[in-house]
Parts: C-alpha cells; sequence; structure tokens
C-alpha cells in the first residue's frame, strides 16, 4: 500500500505533467460521456420499449435491451391511425413553409444588404422588430382573422401565416453582409445589375445560410403544435403533432405502441438535423449565435 | 449626421433601386404587417370587448380587472414565475458545465455535443410521450427508481400538491411552492433545452482566444479558478444572452405542458399563463377575455426582450 503510494508520487516526479493530465482527461471523458447517454437514455428507453410486446413493456425493469424483438410493433402503430395522412400533410405544409420562409427571407435580406432606397431603415426595423413579437400574443387575433377568410381546417390556415419571420430575414442578412464587397463592385464594373448579381453571385455565395433557414423553418413547422391544434378541426387537414396527442389519448395504455409511434414521429426530424448539422453549427458561429 | 450602424455602407447601382427593393421587400414585410403586426393592435382592441366566441359588448378595461382579481390568473402566474425560474437558471448552469467540459476534450466532442442536442431538436409532444410513460404512477420507471430506494411511490404528473409538502413529511402546506406535477413539468423542460445552452456555450467557448487560458493556467491558476475568474467573465455576453432568450422562450412555452398534461389532467397547478389563454380562448371561449390576459403576457415578454437587446449592446461594447 506504502510502496506503490510512494512510487506512484515518485513517477509523478519523475514524469510530471503526462499522467496527471491524462488521469483527468479520462475522467472528463468518463463524466461526459455518462452525461451523455442519461440524457439520452429515455430515447434508449423508447427504442426498447417500442418492440416489446405488451406485457413485457409493462413488466418494471430499468433495462434498455429490449426483451423480444416485435419490429412488427411498428406496422400495428402506423396502421392503428391514420398516421400517413398526418404525415402527408405535414410534409406538404413544413416543406412549403420551409421554401417560402426561405424565398421571403432570401430576397428581404438581399434588399437589405445591398440595395439603396427611402424607408430601408424602417424597413430593417420592421423586419427585426417581428422577433420580438410572440406568437401567443397573436394567435387570436389570426384565428378570427383565418376564420373570416374562411381557412379555417384548410392548407392555407396551416401555412401563409408562417411565410416569413424575422429570424430567417436576419439570418440570410448575415450571410449576405459577409459577402466581400470587392465582389460587389466588381459585379457593377462588369455591368452587372442587382437582380442578376441576386442570383448569379449572393444566393450561390450564401448556400450554407438558405439550406440552415430552410431546415429551422422545416423543423418549427414540424414540431408545431399550438397553431396546428388551433385551426384544424378533423383527420383531414390534421398534421403529426396533433395526430400524436390524439392517439396518446385514443390508444389509452398500449406503451409499446405509443413508444413505436413516439420513435416514427422523431425520425424525420431528427435525421434533418444530423444531415444538416454541420451547415447548423457554422451558420451558428458566424452568425454570433443570435439563435 | 450618424453614419447608418445598420448595415455596412455599400456602393450602388446607378439609377435608383427602389422599384426592385420593393419588389423584393413586399412579399416578407406583407406577411409579417397581415400576421404579425396588424392582429397586435387587434389584440389589443379584443381585449376591451366581452363576449363569447364572437365579437361582443365594448366593455373597456374589464377584461384586465378581472383577470387581476381572478384566483387562476394569479396561480397560472405563479406556476409561470416556478417554471421560468426553475428552468432557466438550471439549464443554464447546465449547459455551461457541459459545454465547459466538451471545450476541454479533443476527439470525439461533435458526437458527445450531438447527444446532449437530440433533446432539444426531437419533437416535444414526442419526448414527452416518452416521459409521460416514464412519469406513470402503475408502471413508470420513477416509481420503479423509488421501490428500489425503499421510497413510497408518487404521482408525478398527477400530483398537485407542492413538492414542499411531500419532502417536509406534510410539515410544509401543501399549496407552498411549486406542485410536483409542475416540478417533472421543469424536470423535462431542464432536459429539453440544456442542450441548446451547450451549443451556443461552446460556440462561445470555442472563439474564445486561446491565449487568455493559457496564460492563466501558466500564473498557476487553478482549474475552478480558471473556469469562474477567466472564462466565464469571457463568455458572459453570451450567458446574458441566453438568460433572457431562455426567459422568452420559457415564457412562450406551450407544447412541453399541453404534450406532458393534456388527457389525463390538467391541474391548475401546471397552467402556465399561456396555457390559461389557450384554455380561456379554446376551450371557454372568452375571446376577450384570454386577448386580455395575451396582452399582458405580451408586454412582459417585450419588456423582457428588450432587456435582451441592452443585454447584447452591453456586452459587444465591452472589450
Amino acid at each position: 500500500m506504502k510502496t506503490t503510494g510512494s512510487n506512484g508520487w515518485r513517477v509523478g516526479r519523475v514524469l510530471p505533467r503526462i499522467p496527471r493530465v491524462s488521469v483527468r482527461t479520462l475522467l472528463l471523458y468518463a463524466a461526459l460521456a455518462g452525461g451523455a447517454f442519461l440524457c439520452c437514455w429515455p430515447f434508449f428507453w423508447m427504442l426498447s420499449t417500442s418492440l416489446e410486446t405488451f406485457q413485457e413493456a409493462m413488466a418494471p425493469g430499468l433495462s434498455i435491451w429490449p426483451a423480444s424483438w416485435h419490429w412488427e410493433n411498428y406496422v400495428e402503430a402506423w396502421r392503428s391511425s391514420p398516421f400517413p395522412r398526418y404525415f402527408l400533410n405535414t410534409f406538404l405544409v413544413a416543406g412549403t413553409v420551409a421554401v417560402a420562409v426561405t424565398t421571403s427571407a432570401a430576397l428581404a435580406g438581399y434588399a437589405l444588404v445591398f440595395l439603396r432606397f427611402p424607408g430601408r431603415r424602417l424597413a430593417f426595423l420592421v423586419s427585426l422588430g417581428a422577433m420580438m413579437v410572440p406568437f401567443e400574443a397573436v394567435f387570436i387575433p389570426n384565428f378570427v382573422l383565418i376564420a373570416r377568410l374562411g381557412w379555417y381546417n384548410t392548407f392555407a390556415a396551416l401555412i401563409i401565416p408562417w411565410c416569413a419571420n424575422g429570424f430567417s430575414i436576419f439570418l440570410m442578412r448575415q450571410a449576405f453582409l459577409g459577402i466581400p464587397s470587392d465582389y460587389y463592385e466588381a459585379a457593377r464594373l462588369d455591368g452587372c445589375g442587382p437582380a442578376r448579381f441576386l442570383f448569379r453571385v449572393a444566393l450561390p455565395l450564401v448556400r450554407p445560410t438558405l439550406s440552415v433557414t430552410a431546415v429551422f423553418a422545416f423543423l418549427g413547422s414540424y414540431n408545431a403544435l399550438l397553431w396546428p391544434l388551433v385551426v384544424t378541426a378533423d383527420g383531414s387537414r390534421r398534421v403529426v403533432q396533433v395526430g400524436l396527442t390524439v392517439f396518446t389519448t385514443e390508444s389509452g395504455v398500449q406503451l409499446h405502441l405509443l413508444m413505436c409511434a413516439a420513435t416514427i414521429v422523431m425520425l424525420p426530424s431528427v435525421l434533418l438535423f444530423l444531415l444538416a448539422q454541420r451547415a447548423v453549427s457554422e451558420t451558428m458561429l458566424a452568425t454570433g449565435v443570435k439563435g | 449626421m450618424k453614419r447608418d450602424t445598420v448595415s455596412r455602407a455599400r456602393i450602388t447601382w446607378q439609377g435608383t433601386d427602389t422599384p426592385l427593393a420593393g419588389l423584393l421587400l413586399s412579399p416578407a414585410l406583407l406577411l409579417l404587417f397581415v400576421f404579425t403586426y396588424f392582429p397586435m393592435f387587434v389584440a389589443v382592441r379584443m381585449s376591451l370587448y366581452g363576449g363569447r366566441r364572437g365579437p361582443g359588448p365594448w366593455v373597456g378595461l374589464d377584461n384586465y380587472r378581472e383577470a387581476l382579481t381572478s384566483p387562476d390568473f394569479w396561480m397560472a402566474l405563479r406556476v409561470t414565475a416556478y417554471y421560468v425560474g426553475g428552468v432557466v437558471p438550471a439549464s443554464l448552469a447546465l449547459g455551461f458545465v457541459i459545454a465547459y467540459g466538451l471545450h476541454r476534450v479533443g476527439p470525439g466532442r461533435a458526437l458527445l455535443r450531438t447527444c446532449f442536442f437530440i433533446p432539444y431538436i426531437t419533437s416535444t409532444v414526442a419526448a414527452a410521450m416518452v416521459w409521460r410513460a416514464l412519469f406513470n404512477p402503475r408502471f413508470g420507471v420513477a416509481n420503479q427508481v423509488l421501490a428500489r430506494l425503499g421510497l413510497p411511490a408518487q404521482r408525478w404528473l398527477l400530483e398537485s400538491r407542492g413538492v414542499l409538502h411531500l419532502l417536509s413529511g406534510g410539515w410544509i402546506p401543501d399549496d407552498w411552492g411549486p406542485s410536483l406535477a409542475l416540478c417533472c413539468v421543469i424536470l423535462f423542460d431542464i432536459w429539453h433545452l440544456s442542450g441548446f445552452m451547450v451549443v451556443v456555450f461552446l460556440a462561445a467557448l470555442q472563439s474564445m482566444p486561446r491565449e487568455l487560458e493559457e496564460a492563466a493556467r501558466l500564473d498557476g491558476a487553478g482549474s475552478l479558478t480558471l473556469a469562474t475568474r477567466i472564462v466565464l467573465p469571457a463568455v458572459r455576453p453570451t450567458l446574458l444572452f441566453l438568460a433572457v432568450a431562455g426567459v422568452c422562450k420559457t415564457l412562450q412555452s406551450f407544447n412541453s405542458i399541453y404534450a406532458l398534461t393534456q388527457g389525463s389532467a390538467v391541474l391548475p397547478e401546471t397552467q402556465s399563463l399561456i396555457y390559461y389563454v389557450y384554455a380561456q380562448f379554446y376551450e371557454f371561449g372568452y375571446w376577450g377575455y384570454g386577448s386580455a390576459v395575451a396582452v399582458m403576457l405580451t408586454a412582459l415578454i417585450i419588456v423582457l426582450t428588450a432587456l435582451q437587446f441592452r443585454a447584447l449592446d452591453a456586452g459587444r461594447h465591452a472589450p
């Protein structure tokens, strides 16, 4: 006991830094890995439970390894509620919103950075000021407006109010500000007009930010709950998130099927994020992270 | 004359850009006007009228008076305060500690960061379904853990009694402090929001000059001193930004409370202000009254967002 102690001490004296640092780093890794595991544990539990039979899912135990592998649970969950319809609606809504938000934000951001016109400062403040207005403040009047327009329970109600937002305009503006003014001057000397500069030079240069804006808009729409809850009345226009809450209520304690449904609903957003992760983190760094 | 500091000064094309600018800006500005700015004024106007599920008589400030004298409103305000006060500091602290850890490891950082970020990007409704199952009083994992520790089972999301009451063995009155149900919601959102904090903090730490840490370490600063005296002040603008952004985000949080509690029992002890607005509007049809509460909530959020911009500006002028 004493020898190992003094031995360890002597080694520590001879090699002052390396052993101590590596033990610390190892501990740090262990702590972080433990934290990451704990953080993801609910997902492991969800996956494991989704594959078990009803009895196994309800049986006590903290294991995250499925007692048996019943992939057919997913088929059963998929069929027990009109999920194909919900997903079709959701992808239609979120896809349209993503394209529309990116378009409106790119056009507005470009005008704010490159064009000179009266009221430019006002347009800037109006665009970004919209970020300060919380959706909750306006959802009741918006509901009344939608009802007056006869859009209740239509795709228009789910899509059109969401086709522009301050945050996306801000992101696009930051990206356009990053284009060196040399490009701009060179294009101008070559007789390139502002519209041509936008499509031929500026947009290709900000492609990463375009995709990040689209991803954020898609995820925001995909995960939205309050607005679809308020403006849709029945299954024909219901989106996945609302469908999932309905499924929770209807299916009672079919725990394994519930976990299948949760997995199915999480999958598209997680996949999309993993695909876009690099672009997202680069954009967050480049814009000074005003997310 | 003050130079335009908002956007970089640029050389423009010959002639006027005004028609093109109008064309490019009109989609965004039109949509923002119709669905964001105009409804704000409508909300204020609606809050001055009574009636259910439609326009009613003019009532002046009665809706506001009613809200401010309603115990339910104050309960919702208290729930919101507990919720914001619970989620934001905890996720900030957790986010900073994890980000600082990630900052100090080399390989594997990206993978670990993704693990911590995953809860934030998954749909709240789907993640809440999993947590509901974990907190289920009959078969949930939470009660299994308590049983292993030899502790009595709890009703978790269905428990309206205060967590202090339960911890003190009934010594503290049961309406003091947040309910156990609310604490479960708070725990869920700490889990959900921390990932966002981790990613933003980590970005700030990575952009911090390396020499800062190295110089401090050469001067013999220990790890704790380094973290609290050098690193934390360096990311102070980010911390301020996240604090106020977190407050605004949690003040508007609807999804987690709805998804964790709907269908089983929506206790008044877990209803935040925004949930209260939703219930008044959607379930009871009090459009004017709901608008009045929404206007007050908006005022609160706008004040806090203005503080956020102040904090950001203060950070920018710092060295």
